[in-house]
């Protein structure tokens, strides 16, 4: 038995989705013991990229598909965000991603801008694939701060 | 997910209240109504956020679009009553630094 359960969406490349992807990906979340905040911050980072990817398949022109892999672990949740709409085999594709450093990449990092930049700071590792599309590869730990008082009071 | 703007535009000031999701499907109908304001020179504004749930990079856009035409009109933003996850959005960016934000957050800062 492989040591995660492993839930996928595939979505059109349309805005409406975005919010329906987020509202999932926070349901998931709070499955495995994720705090208010990491679950804010997992709802940001899985819209920035669902909304890249979203946002490429129009400039594209394209009539496209979002998918969108998560895996549950008992201390992490690892998602996965493709703009072309291929399923993952996801332990595959987990395998070909790498951190991203190239010149090809760094394109994509301004391209995305602010978005790539709210899903690296909160997100605990974030890799980027280019492969017949982009495939953004993040995770985030259980763990942090357990803080149980109110929501409200916690600052950055 | 939804958006509700409201704005009240009396003499040079401009009053706003906020309600729901920021993101890419709502983003585009929250800059096309501050878009209806930005040219008045000298705008003085104030938007309420107290009731913004969710915020990502697409409202951060408009807001700093709708700061840039205002300030180049000699006007004047202010963001008010934002929760101190709002905040925190501002302030990892950036942005919190540039543009005139006022929290209700009680742990902030």
């Amino acid at each position: 038995m492989r040591p995660f359960d492993y839930v996928e969406m595939r979505v059109p490349a349309k805005s409406q989705y975005v919010g329906v992807a987020r509202l999932t990906i926070s349901g998931l979340a709070s499955r495995i013991g994720f705090t208010f905040d990491d679950i804010e911050d997992l709802k940001i980072a899985s819209s920035e990229a669902v909304t890249n990817a979203v946002q490429h398949a129009y400039s594209e022109g394209e009539e496209g598909e979002v998918v969108i892999g998560c895996a549950l672990y008992g201390d992490k949740i690892e998602i996965m965000v493709a703009d072309h709409g291929q399923s993952f085999n996801f332990e595959e594709t987990k395998a070909k991603v790498g951190p991203y450093h190239d010149q090809e990449e760094g394109a994509f990092l301004r391209e995305g801008g602010l978005g790539l930049y709210l899903i690296e700071t909160l997100m605990d590792e974030v890799k980027v694939h280019h492969q017949e599309g982009v495939t953004v590869f993040m995770t985030k730990y259980v763990g942090g701060e357990q803080v149980e008082e109110d929501v409200e009071t916690i600052s950055s | 997910m939804n958006i509700q703007v409201e704005l009240e535009e009396t003499g040079n000031k401009l009053t706003g209240f906020i309600r729901g999701e920021i993101d890419a499907h709502t983003a585009p109908v929250l800059r096309e109504k501050l878009e209806m304001h930005h040219n008045k020179e000298g705008l003085n504004a104030e938007l309420d956020l107290s009731d913004v749930d969710y915020m990502d990079s697409t409202g951060l856009g408009v807001f700093v679009a709708f700061y840039k035409s205002v300030n180049a009109k000699g006007g004047h933003v202010k963001l008010v009553g934002l929760s101190s996850r709002l905040k925190r959005l501002f302030d990892i960016t950036g942005l919190g630094e540039i543009m005139d934000i006022e929290s209700v957050g009680k742990g902030g800062n």
